[in-house]
């Protein structure tokens, strides 16, 4: 165990800007990007679930 | 041979590709978490306080998986846009597509960290190094293949374009790698190579190693799920779009 407390994790030895700006970074691009890609495959999803729709109305006698 | 030959370009079908992609995305879901769980208890419980940078060394974690990642991602991508142009087939154009986005984030990651690692290693958030230039060229390589590709608006044609840009740019991936040992670089050199052992301790390479596994199952858990929306945003007018499930809404 390196921490004696949650203090010392936090300032990683003086570090802590350094250490946080980097992991905090990456763990926050790495939340975004497939929340943004998920809602790119549910977006075109609800097009195509819309063009179908449509579809079925045209094709009424 | 020829049965493997039929296997083969099965799944090279985007409607067969679909499917699957959407099958094992969950699972490289699951490894990705299992290997970051691991991957962060090393970082920061296991691996002990560097000699000469403290804990600032920690960085290393998230640095080196996000630089590999960067330049493995983008040998994938230009290895897929060089068979969609030999072979045109559909499927390749569109991988190579849905890797660009997720190369170039872990480009500007590698970028980002390695600058919050400059800074108090070196002093400086960033110097005109060849190791630091030359990986700052690959980040502009994946927005110029983004770019291009966003620009032509027939799906084929992009591809074929794009897929020129990224062969020719590969060129620049050996120059990232060997930087180090060609000029005089104030980036160190690399620390794990295939020719000799590594050279720092067992279990900060361990902890760098899991956590590169992490972001490689990661990478491949958001491009599986990128490639499915560009095959039905190209596909949108075929009849196996039209007759899935979730397009007929019979599943959401």
């Amino acid at each position: 165990m390196n921490w004696g407390s949650a203090a010392e994790f936090f300032a990683m030895g003086g570090y802590g800007l350094y250490v946080w700006g980097s992991f905090g970074a990456c763990a926050l691009l790495m939340i975004l990007e497939p929340i943004l890609v998920r809602r790119r495959h549910k977006n075109i999803l609800r097009i195509l679930r819309r063009e179908r729709l449509a579809d079925t109305f045209d094709n009424q006698p | 041979m020829s049965n493997r030959l039929i296997n083969w370009f099965k799944f090279a079908s985007p409607q067969s590709f679909y499917p699957l992609a959407g099958k094992m995305i969950p699972w490289f879901w699951a490894l990705a978490a299992i290997f970051l769980i691991v991957g962060l208890y090393i970082s920061f419980f296991v691996a002990p306080t560097d000699a000469t940078q403290g804990e600032g060394y920690r960085v290393i974690f998230v640095h080196v998986p996000a630089a590999w990642m960067s330049m493995f991602l983008y040998c994938v991508m230009a290895g897929w846009a060089g068979i969609g142009l030999a072979l045109n087939t559909r499927l390749s154009g569109m991988m190579a597509q849905a890797i660009a986005p997720t190369g170039a984030l872990m480009a500007f990651l590698s970028l980002w960290t390695g600058a919050f690692w400059g800074k108090p290693m070196w002093g400086a958030w960033w110097v005109w190094d060849a190791r630091l230039t030359s990986a700052l060229i690959l980040f502009f390589l994946y927005i110029g293949f983004i770019a291009l590709q966003a620009a032509i608006d027939d799906a084929r044609r992009a591809d074929k374009a794009g897929a020129i840009l990224a062969l020719v740019g590969v060129v620049n991936v050996p120059i990232i790698y060997f930087s180090v040992k060609w000029w005089n670089t104030l980036h160190q050199g690399a620390s794990v190579s295939i020719m000799k052992s590594p050279t720092m301790a067992t279990t900060m390479l361990w902890g760098m190693l899991i956590m590169a596994l992490a972001f490689w199952m990661y990478s491949i858990a958001v491009i599986l799920t990128r490639v499915r929306a560009i095959i039905l945003e190209r596909e949108a007018h075929t009849e196996w779009v039209k007759a899935l499930p979730e397009v007929r809404g019979e599943s959401r």
